[in-house]
């Protein structure tokens, strides 16, 4: 038997990249350039904008969970429990807003339904207006971008929770005499409990920590996100320290009133599986879910379409028609001729290439830590790990800004700010939670036997790593790799508050380009951008 | 009284099937895997529709009943016990909207006693046994008091030394509450223990019908010949009234569900207790292989080539000795053509 390992060196490294810096934020929310001070936060607490975006996040965050249940959920019922001509094609199509970055969603609603978007234009000649009937700005923009973007969780997770639900509990339910209205709502929905908690919480965090949308649709709306941004750039750090503190503690509430509400583990239903989907007798009713699916599907598709038609629209050509005259590629030869141009794509890549490859191994490094060798800061490691999900990009980003920003290597700290090391480190921490969480929960499932089985066969710790343990989890490594590097080369948010001119990444090039309205040239960045999160999501699901 | 005539004719799953359940009795469909034995359960509780035929409850015609309508329990093979409810909701779960909350939770306690499970409502199903999960799938079936209660394998899903248990407990539930049964398994032991009568089927067919002692020592058919109980078969030819000359040599008495056509080649099957040893001629043959399974001893004997079991006393032959056969009993059935 060898010693039961500490996996000291696991944790240091993790508590100096993950706990450490957002360490730093709650001292520096309460510390002053002389000393402790409640300074920061009696103004936070006494100006009424600060409770306002406060407020502001907490109900859009609840508001987007309802919104997108709204959809999301009869969306997997009919698409799990309806047959139809194109269930199957629609099916994967409805899931397509969960490969745009961001980002990428929010300047495709600005080309579709934005002021001089095209659904502006169309009804601006219906109704011969002279002006835009409507901007597209303030909490309902937000909103949209939300449902539109985060249905997906509960479309996906209502769909998979379905898929496991036992015929044979739904007869059991109507040989007592349950009629199916009854049967759904004392069976089937309180079946599928842990999955709707599930996605309602992932569409809680992720539009409390939403910053795109609310950035570029905001207007006069405050939500924290931009609230912090704005008062870091305008050089009140004590401030912004306290609102990041005050958005991270909403998020841990949050994040516990869902564990809370969780209570007991569900207990999967096990049994002969899932009862195939319900073929439609009537022609009526088939053509009716037909159209309503292939209706949503163009719905859902719209934005995707409109971001390929502007990338082939050449600058300052498309001005008051309602389609735009003339297309050619000019714009993706741009992209690649001019260095300048190509680079932020460039950079984007190899920073998150480098981040994923770093995540992965960090998870590998934990798995074995925490299952194989059950080390005795096993739990530590595996909350470490999955920290960075629970705080909001922009808490994160701007606990790092503050961290490595100066030099005390003593108290590691490095000026990394600045340097090209800073985003690849953010994107790292970030994608630490996906891969973490597939690839430890790979471990768990591998047979142990296995190690001993490669060990008397003479292979050493390196041997068994490469030759057993990595192709026994490739397909976790590659799901959490290819979402980990989808969401590095899409990422704005940690970008907009860490980027250096040396290495700017492409979110902030495809902002500077709606900013200078050369708008082709963003929506290729942005096409390009779907295409890799696309084939991420391929590659990772696909095997 | 229930009476069924039923045809399910794309893959016929179950053809042209009658089944008369006297009221109050218990009734086993026994036979192999895809027999249509679970399609047929299927048919009567209404999660299928047949494509001909009628289901019957006393003068009423139930066919086209939903099952919500048709008050018949069922009892799954892995019980589809509701995770998400203890015990007692599990159980109440076919009471909803009858009675006042009090009336309800008495006939729970009443049905969960009945299965000697009193004062279980607020456990878990998740922390019950096996075996007491099969009983609250029966206490949430019998709860509603249906007009006849359907189970699905009832015991596939406990382990072996359970199962004996299980299946005199819920043979004296299913007595006392008087319910008509019936109840699907492959095995022919469970079908014996707990039911009045067995119908076994064979590809979808009724092959026959009846107590177990018929099936036992009248099969109708080579099929129940063979799949109730042990048995070996010796072809011959008939030769008059109630005897065979088998192509081993030999000429036996034999019984038949029908008289035998003379000079037609039969199939005469024999049960190993109804086979000995007998010193004084009989059918040839060499001991080939030995079991010994405690109080009898079961032989294998090399007749012509076919393999011939024989139950008998211990060290009654020993392996490579040349024997003779006489059989008390044989049961002979015609040649498919």
């Amino acid at each position: 038997m060898t010693r039961r390992p500490t996996g000291l060196a696991l944790t240091l490294l993790l508590v100096w990249l993950v706990a450490y810096p957002l360490a730093f934020v709650v001292l520096d929310s309460v510390r002053g350039a002389t000393g402790w001070t409640l300074d920061h936060v009696i103004t936070f607490v006494r100006t009424p904008e600060e409770w306002k975006a406060l407020w502001g996040s907490l109900w859009i965050s609840i508001a987007s969970v309802l919104a997108a249940g709204a959809i999301g959920v009869p969306l997997g019922f009919v698409f799990e429990r309806l047959d139809f001509p194109g269930r199957r094609l629609l099916g994967a199509l409805v899931a397509l807003p969960a490969v745009l970055p961001p980002l990428v969603g929010v300047i495709a609603f600005l080309f579709l339904y934005g002021e001089s978007g095209f659904v502006a234009r169309i009804a601006r000649v219906l109704f011969r207006l002279e002006d835009s009937p409507w901007r597209l700005s303030g909490a309902g923009a937000i909103l949209l971008v939300h449902a539109y973007s985060m249905y997906v969780y509960f479309y996906l997770f209502t769909r998979a929770g379905l898929a496991r639900v036992d015929s044979s509990m739904l007869e059991a339910a109507q040989s007592l005499g349950s009629t199916p209205w009854a049967t759904l709502r004392r069976v089937t929905l309180p079946l599928l409990k842990p999955q709707i908690i599930a996605a309602s919480l992932l569409t809680f965090m992720t539009s409390l920590g939403s910053f795109s949308a609310p950035y570029m649709f905001g207007g006069g709306f405050r939500v924290m996100t931009t609230q912090i941004v704005s008062t870091k750039l305008n050089g009140d750090e004590g401030v912004a320290m306290v609102e990041t503190v005050a958005l991270a503690i909403v998020a841990l509430i949050g994040l516990a009133l869902f564990r809370w509400t969780h209570g007991e583990r569900s207990v999967a239903a096990a049994g002969k599986g899932a009862p195939p989907a319900r073929r439609l007798r009537q022609p009526l009713a088939r053509g009716i879910a037909a159209l309503l699916g292939w209706t949503l599907a163009i719905i859902v598709l719209l934005p995707h379409v409109t971001l390929i038609l502007v990338s082939f629209v050449p600058i300052r050509t498309w001005t008051t028609q309602l389609f735009p005259p003339i297309y050619t590629v000019s714009n993706y030869g741009t992209l690649i001729s001019e260095p300048e141009r190509l680079r932020p794509l460039l950079n984007s890549m190899w920073m998150a290439a480098v981040s994923t490859v770093a995540a992965v191994f960090a998870a590998l490094w934990a798995g074995r830590m925490i299952v194989r060798r059950r080390a005795a800061l096993g739990a530590v490691i595996d909350t470490l790990l999955n920290v960075p999900w629970a705080v909001p990009g922009t808490v994160l980003a701007i606990a790092l800004a503050t961290t490595f920003s100066v030099n005390q290597p003593w108290f590691g700290r490095l000026v990394l700010v600045g340097t090209l090391v800073i985003l690849p480190l953010a994107y790292f921490i970030r994608s630490l939670p996906m891969t973490g969480g597939a690839i430890v929960a790979g471990y768990r499932q591998l047979d142990p036997g296995l190690d001993d089985a490669a060990a008397s066969l003479g292979a050493g710790r390196w041997a068994t790593l490469w030759r057993v343990t990595i192709p026994l989890l490739r397909p976790a490594i590659l799901a959490s790799a290819a979402l980990a590097f989808a969401t590095g080369v899409g990422d704005f948010v940690t970008s907009i508050l860490l980027y250096s001119y040396n290495a700017k990444p492409i979110s902030i090039a495809v902002l500077e380009m709606v900013r200078q309205n050369d708008i082709g040239v963003a929506a290729a960045y942005g096409v390009i951008l779907m295409i890799i999160s696309a084939g991420a999501m391929a590659v990772g699901t696909g095997r | 009284m229930i009476d069924l005539s039923k045809r399910f004719d794309d893959r016929f799953a179950v053809r042209d099937l009658t089944l008369g359940v006297p009221c109050g009795s218990i009734l086993a469909m026994l036979g192999p895997s895809g027999s249509g034995k679970t399609t047929t359960l299927r048919l009567l509780a209404g999660f299928e529709t047949p494509d001909a035929g009628r289901v019957m409850v006393d003068d009423l015609e139930v066919t086209h009943l939903p099952p919500v309508q048709r008050h018949f329990g069922m009892v799954f093979q892995h019980y589809a016990l509701f995770p998400h409810l203890n015990v007692g909701e599990n159980v109440a779960f076919g009471l909803a909207g009858r009675g006042t909350p009090d009336e309800r939770r008495r006939r729970v306690a009443e049905v969960l006693a009945l299965v000697d499970l009193a004062g279980f409502e607020e456990r878990k199903v998740g922390e019950l046994s096996g075996g007491q999960q099969q009983r609250v799938a029966v206490a949430r079936a019998l709860a509603p008091e249906p007009t006849v209660l359907l189970l699905d394998e009832p015991l596939s899903n406990l382990d072996p030394s359970l199962r004996e248990r299980t299946r005199r407990e819920l043979r004296s539930v299913l007595v006392k509450t008087g319910v008509t049964t019936v109840f699907v398994t492959h095995e022919q032991e469970e079908a014996f223990a707990l039911a009045d009568r067995i119908a076994v089927l064979h590809e979808g067919r009724l092959e026959q019908i009846g107590t177990a002692q018929q099936l036992y020592d009248e099969p109708a058919t080579l099929f129940v010949a063979m799949f109730v109980g042990r048995a070996s078969t010796l072809p011959g030819v008939a030769t008059a009234m109630g005897r065979v000359r088998l192509d081993a040599g030999t000429e036996w008495a034999v019984s038949s569900p029908e008289p035998l056509q003379t000079g037609g080649r039969v199939q005469v099957v024999v049960r190993p207790e109804a086979l000995k040893f007998s010193p004084d001629g009989g059918l040839p043959g060499t001991v080939r292989e030995y079991r010994y399974t405690g109080a009898r001893a079961f032989f294998q004997v090399e007749v012509s080539g076919a393999l011939v079991e024989v139950e008998a006393p211990i060290g009654a032959a020993e392996i490579g000795q040349s024997v003779r056969l006489s059989a008390a009993a044989a049961r002979a059935f015609p040649d498919q053509p």
